[in-house]
């Protein structure tokens, strides 16, 4: 069975290199004038798709992002460095990860996608949730925190990272993959693809079209700095690291 | 002294400007395309060219993978047609291209600014359909390219080389040595300026189209330098090295001309060159200073450092503007002679002011390896010298300052 289209849900996020900011009055995290870019685990799974279609295992990538005017910036990027076709769902409100899920499964019925790749988590909320609740939503079998995939018989062999190590595990597709950081290392966008890809259209809807309810399952009470280090103490021997201890109540 | 006369003199300066449907965007204004290719270089300049910056700068070697890789993103024939292999981009595309490279490492920048200026511009403009046909794909994917005209006895007095092309029928055959020629160490395209006979003076320099395969050229001594140690600067000798007429770029005897427009032009690259090397001595410097605290301050609040850093990143910015001026100027197809020889004599200056002041500002640890400005303060005062050095860059602008009053 071969493959026909992949779908890479990404997010457009703070860039990584980016010295983040909590807004004064502790909402969240100050994004204005900051520079954005995508998701770095959604584009090592943009990467992912690119290798299978160079593989002949699938036939087409599509991009998807849900977000404001400016995060078309991203499929521009993403268009350079291999995705076929990508899809703009315009929308100024901050999702939580259920109303994306719920809003990607009508994606992938629209696009009757056979696998979708995304990055684990975004770099802003860490939820690493919407792959999974994605899985859920559409019945599908999932394998998260990917290092390798290998598709073979209408199968994924995924191998996973875990804390006890590397698992292997095979997935029946459709199903949905989330990428960890060592799946691969990203191309850089040629400045001939650039250019290419600005030519390319985006298929751009406004969020109300897809007709999801997107209300918000929780609230976020305030975001924080986290405390500053206070200073170690060095002490001179083994007996005066055991008295400490026993002092810290640790012993 | 009449002074109506000599204001109606001076207005004569304004003679000759030519009016044009003009814009009113900032200089700094980048359209939509190059802010792409901004960032692109950026990214691909911090994440793959910084790691290897400090070993390629103590061995003096370029890694040959990241000259692939250069190749691979397009960035050796930003100019040159799409058909050819290129990118088909105009030259601000390019000049982005070497300050973003610069910002990071100012050997790789050198060497894409030789590729796309040095060798790019001749072939572009004097090359005919076959030879440009036979060169920028391969200059476009593999080859690196070297622009031979100094010789040990003749830098700025270019025109005084002595390498000899003695015609011999259908072919020519070159002799003589080239001294400190840029990416030669990686070249396998050379542009070798040679007199066909010295008795015409400059009116008998050629450029002749030579390639590394050629059994009679060949690259002799490396040199072991200050700064942009990884930018290869070699011998080129010409060894009864026999080309055929094919290979004679332009016309025989107009290769002093072309020098000088190619030299012209190039010395933008160079400007843009510096002007990244001072952006990235002062990105290097700024973060550090302000996290940096002594006597219960950061070293940033100082008023001698702010004055310090205030006024670099004004030079810096007064810099970009003669560079992205000069780079209209070039697009317009307007003359920019003049500012390219300003943008490039005051970059190169301030360049080396602004890395010899982070240096300081940053303190002891700027004066080691750890950080990379020393490598920057190194690489600075090559800007003052090579293209042309300064004291040739205030002579090209003293006779065109005197031109608009005569």
């Amino acid at each position: 069975m071969s493959l026909a289209r992949v779908l890479v849900p990404v997010k457009r996020t703070v860039d990584y290199a980016v010295k983040i900011r909590v807004k004064p009055d502790n909402t969240g995290v100050e994004t204005k004038n900051v520079k954005m870019s995508t998701n770095p685990f959604d584009e090592i799974a943009v990467e992912e798709a690119v290798k299978l279609k160079e593989k002949g295992l699938v036939k087409e990538v599509v991009a998807v992002t849900i977000g404001p005017k400016d995060a078309a910036e991203i499929l521009r990027k993403l268009m350079a460095v291999g995705v076929d076709r990508s899809i703009h769902i315009e929308t100024d409100e901050d999702l939580q990860p259920l109303a994306v899920a719920k809003v990607l499964k009508k994606v992938v019925e629209k696009e009757n996608s056979d696998l979708v790749l995304l990055g684990k988590q975004a770099i802003d909320d860490d939820s690493c949730q919407t792959g999974q609740l994605l899985g859920g939503l559409l019945n599908w079998p999932q394998a998260s925190f990917a290092s390798e995939v290998n598709v073979e018989g209408g199968k994924a062999i995924v191998k996973r990272e875990i804390d006890g190590g590397l698992e292997t595990v095979s997935v029946q597709l459709p199903a949905v993959i989330s990428a960890d950081l060592r799946l691969n290392t990203p191309r850089y966008a040629k400045l001939k693809d650039i250019m290419a890809a600005r030519k390319m259209t985006i298929d751009t809807s406004s969020l109300a079209d897809w007709g999801v309810d997107t209300t918000p399952r929780f609230d976020v009470v305030s975001v924080q700095d986290p405390p500053t280090r206070a200073g170690g103490v060095k002490v001179e021997s083994v007996q005066e690291l055991v008295q400490k201890l026993k002092n810290d109540g640790v012993l | 002294m009449n002074v109506t006369r000599v204001l109606s003199q001076s207005s004569k300066a304004f003679r000759g400007r030519v009016t044009r449907p003009y814009s009113t965007s900032p200089l700094t204004t980048l359209t939509e395309d190059e802010v792409l290719i901004q960032q692109a270089v950026q990214k691909f300049s911090r994440e793959v060219i910084a790691p290897k910056v400090s070993e390629m700068d103590k061995k003096g070697i370029m890694c040959p993978d990241l000259i692939k890789q250069c190749f691979e993103q397009g960035y050796m024939g930003i100019e040159v047609s799409d058909e050819l292999g290129g990118a088909g981009l105009k030259f601000m595309s390019a000049i982005i291209t070497i300050e973003e490279l610069a910002r990071i490492d100012p050997s790789v920048s050198v060497l894409v600014d030789v590729q796309n200026t040095l060798v790019g511009i001749p072939l572009r403009k004097w090359g005919n359909k076959a030879q440009q046909e036979k060169w920028f794909p391969r200059l476009c994917t593999d080859t690196v390219g070297s622009f031979c005209l100094s010789e040990w006895t003749s830098g700025s007095d270019a025109f005084a080389l002595k390498t000899t092309a003695k015609r011999d029928g259908k072919n020519f055959v070159l002799n003589g040595s080239k001294a400190w020629i840029t990416n030669s160490g990686e070249a396998g395209f050379f542009i070798v300026f040679a007199n066909i006979d010295h008795s015409l003076g400059y009116k008998g320099i050629t450029a002749f189209l030579v390639d590394g395969s050629n059994p009679g050229i060949r690259v002799g001594k490396r040199e072991d330098k200050l700064g942009i140690r990884s930018s290869s600067t070699c011998e080129v000798i010409l060894d009864n090295c026999v080309v055929s007429e094919e290979d004679v770029l332009g016309e025989v005897g107009k290769g002093y001309k072309y020098a000088i427009e190619v030299l012209n032009e190039g010395r933008i690259g160079i400007a843009a060159q510096m002007l990244g090397l001072a952006q990235g001595a002062l990105d290097a410097t700024m973060p550090y200073i302000i996290q940096r605290q002594q006597f219960g301050k950061s070293i940033a609040s100082f008023q001698g450092v702010q004055f310090d850093y205030a006024q670099i990143a004004t030079e810096i910015q007064a810099a970009r503007l003669l560079v992205y001026n000069a780079t209209r100027l070039q697009e317009a197809g307007l003359p920019f002679v003049k500012e390219a020889a300003m943008a490039k004599l005051f970059t190169s200056n301030i360049a080396a002011n602004a890395a010899s002041k982070c240096v300081e500002m940053l303190g002891g640890v700027g004066f080691t390896k750890e950080f990379p400005v020393e490598k920057f303060y190194r690489d600075s005062k090559i800007g003052q010298i090579y293209e042309g050095t300064s004291n040739i860059q205030l002579q090209t602008i003293a006779g065109f300052v005197k031109k608009d009053y005569e």
